[in-house]
């Protein structure tokens, strides 16, 4: 009796699985859903929720804060994400490797709205443009509490690397809290930048010369960290983080709407930065690669471009949608640089393996000592 | 009949789980550190080609080498960052059993009624995500969190916990206490009271007896807890990033760097293979000859 009590309770489980399935496979008209993978703190999400109100597309957004987990996940392969967000440097490594598919240029009706000067520079990574559309561009600089740094610098232009590292004006710093990237290569781009090399070198040696200056830095670096810095910068936590513009225009927009008592402010160094790119891409393998040209060609209209930058306080690659851009972000010459500034910025160029690997070694020793 | 046929599938059972589980998976592990870093999806070679047979898999077997093991032992930096990591297991886990024993040995001395109550608090933590657990930690340890506020209060500076060494200890105790208070209450809750009588009848002071009859009981459930804490903090990756600073060197983030910076996946199997057998072997050694002490006794 009992037996059969056990068995009959065992089908109706198993039938009542079978309906739930099977209805999940049949209920109305099937729900169309689009998958993006972003980096942190980058997008209004009222963008994302006017796109699934004019379109129907419901929106699952992941997000990442370090490029080599993107680019780790991607090349695994069966991400299930439609949309990617990649940096310009890490474009022609997943393009090798067979990761993007190419953009089907006819449902990209706005694609012509981009920034042709942003294009020229985005060409050696995306020859054509084949694969990736510009989405938002920023630089890497230096990031800081106002007062702070008067209180510990006095009369000190915060205008130069030197801030950060030349290790008598850092040590001054330490008390307060400095923080840098954990982006090896990122990092070696400025650090050989503000030693007057060039910052896409190949030559290993100058790789352990800007390891020797960042050793002498590092004492007084709380924290290699890439995303940790915006909250510490607008809680008053630190006072330095040499980070991404962006970023730190959020650290000072969260700073000043929690009263005021923390003033940030960002400067592009005058020895030249890093200009990146992050630029919308589709996998090879994604699941619904037309809702992916659907959110792209969105994202390209000018009003939506305009309305992303004013939250994310980046400057969109968009040139129509700068009229749309408030004046207040369009105008600051450390989010929208002059051509004189503008001059000075470099792109980061894709690195092989065995420099990645000597890059990365380098940058564990930086970081821990060994 | 049925019943044999039972039995013996549950004897089969761990080996099933542990065939699938662990030994699957580790071979994985292990072909992926023969192989060599490639541009591609995914990023390593070679990949077996099936449809070619048997030709195929000889293909695939003769381009495996051992490059990669060759590398661990070019650089230093591996080495360092294992016995960094089995420095800070160590540590963590002695500090685990010095706070861990009292609580456990508290907790056996109660009533059983308020045992379980603090069985419930030990336990209780778990009952929250690992990692707001540790981001609770940096709220406590930051320079402006509560600790410094309390300091503050009472008229003490202010300490620089957080991204130091023993804000990495602090997390390690706070997250592995329960793996070494459960199995030495297990232990001690069992053990018979009537022995401490016997010892205290006979003269020993309670501290003798403590050190001569309870801890030798207890030791079971001492290298059951160390077992526990120290295997999983030798490969720990969340304390130390979160709550860790610049100095914290430990293998989970050199694994992290070859699998991610890199994009090294054999490299970083290499090393989790080399790590998987610095600590199997020392651990089954230790059971061997534990288990030979018990025959030897009978």
């Amino acid at each position: 009796m009992n037996r059969v009590g056990g068995l009959t309770r065992r089908v109706a489980v198993i039938a009542a699985a079978a309906m739930v399935l099977a209805g999940c496979g049949k209920s109305g008209p099937k729900e169309e859903v689009l998958h993006i993978y972003n980096w942190s703190d980058y997008i209004d999400p009222a963008v994302v929720s006017d796109f699934t109100k004019e379109t129907g597309i419901k929106v699952v957004y992941d997000t990442f804060d370090s490029q080599e987990v993107m680019e780790t996940k991607l090349l695994t392969g069966g991400t299930g994400y439609d949309l990617v967000v990649p940096a310009n440097n890490s474009v022609p490594r997943l393009i090798q490797a067979g990761v993007l598919q190419k953009l089907d240029k006819a449902q990209l009706s706005n694609f012509g709205n981009l920034w042709p000067d942003l294009m020229a520079r985005m060409d050696p990574f995306d020859p054509g443009a084949q694969y990736a559309a510009p989405y938002m561009w920023g630089t890497i600089g230096i990031g800081y509490n106002v007062e702070a740094v008067k209180q510990r610098l006095p009369g000190m232009a915060i205008d130069s690397w030197d801030v950060v590292f030349r290790p008598e004006n850092i040590a001054k710093l330490k008390d307060c809290g400095v923080y840098m990237l954990d982006a090896s290569e990122d990092m070696f781009t400025v650090a050989l930048a503000a030693q007057g090399k060039n910052p896409n070198s190949l030559v290993e040696a100058d790789y352990a010369a800007a390891t020797d200056m960042l050793l002498k830095i590092r004492p007084s670096v709380r924290k290699f960290h890439s995303s940790e810095y915006i909250n510490a910068l607008a809680n008053g936590d630190i006072c330095v983080a040499v980070g991404f513009s962006g970023d730190v225009f959020q650290a000072k927009a969260r700073a000043d709407e929690a009263g005021g008592k923390v003033k940030i402010d960002y400067v592009i160094p005058r020895e030249g930065t890093q200009v990146y790119f992050d630029v919308f891409a589709i996998p090879a393998d994604a699941p619904n690669p037309t809702a992916a040209l659907k959110f792209m060609n969105y994202m390209l209209r000018p009003e939506v471009a305009a309305k992303a930058s004013n939250y994310v306080q980046f400057a969109n690659a968009n040139e129509k949608a700068l009229p749309h851009v408030d004046a207040e972000i369009r105008d600051n010459p450390n989010i929208y640089p002059t051509p004189e500034v503008f001059s000075r910025l470099f792109v980061a160029t894709s690195k092989d393996p065995k420099l990645v690997r000597e890059i990365n070694r380098q940058w564990t020793r930086v970081v821990t000592g060994r | 009949m049925k019943t044999k046929r039972g039995e013996r599938l549950a004897a089969i059972a761990p080996f099933l789980w542990l065939g699938v589980f662990f030994l699957f998976p580790f071979a994985l592990v292990l072909k992926l550190s023969f192989s060599d870093q490639a541009l591609a999806m995914p990023p390593y070679a070679p990949q077996i080609d099936w449809s070619a047979g048997l030709a195929g898999i000889r293909a695939f077997m003769s381009a495996l080498d051992l490059e990669t093991y060759a590398r661990l032992k070019s650089d230093d930096l591996y080495l360092v960052a294992y016995l960094s990591s089995l420095r800070f297991a160590a540590i963590g886990t002695l500090l685990c059993l010095l706070v861990g024993y009292p609580i456990a040995l508290g907790m056996a001395r109660c009533a059983p009624n308020t045992r379980n109550i603090l069985l419930l608090a030990v336990i209780l933590p778990f009952w929250t995500s690992f990692l707001i657990r540790v981001y609770a930690w940096i709220a406590i340890l930051k320079p402006e969190g509560l600790l410094n506020m309390g300091l503050e209060a009472i008229g003490l500076p202010g300490l620089s916990v957080l991204n130091t060494q023993a804000a990495v200890y602090v997390g390690l105790i706070y997250c592995y206490l329960p793996f070494m208070v459960l199995p030495i209450y297990a232990v001690l809750e069992k053990q018979d009271h009537s022995l401490l009588e016997a010892a205290a009848d006979l003269g020993s002071p309670p501290w003798k007896s403590f050190w001569q009859v309870t801890v030798p009981l207890s030791l079971p459930g001492v290298t059951a807890g160390a077992l526990l804490c120290f295997i999983p903090m030798v490969g720990e990756f969340v304390v130390p990033d979160l709550l860790g600073g610049v100095q914290t060197l430990m293998i989970g983030k050199t694994i992290w760097t070859e699998f991610f910076a890199n994009r090294d996946w054999p490299s970083a199997s290499a090393v989790a293979v080399v790590l998987l057998l610095t600590l199997v072997i020392p651990i089954v050694l230790y059971q061997r000859q534990q288990a030979k002490a018990l025959e030897a006794g009978r």
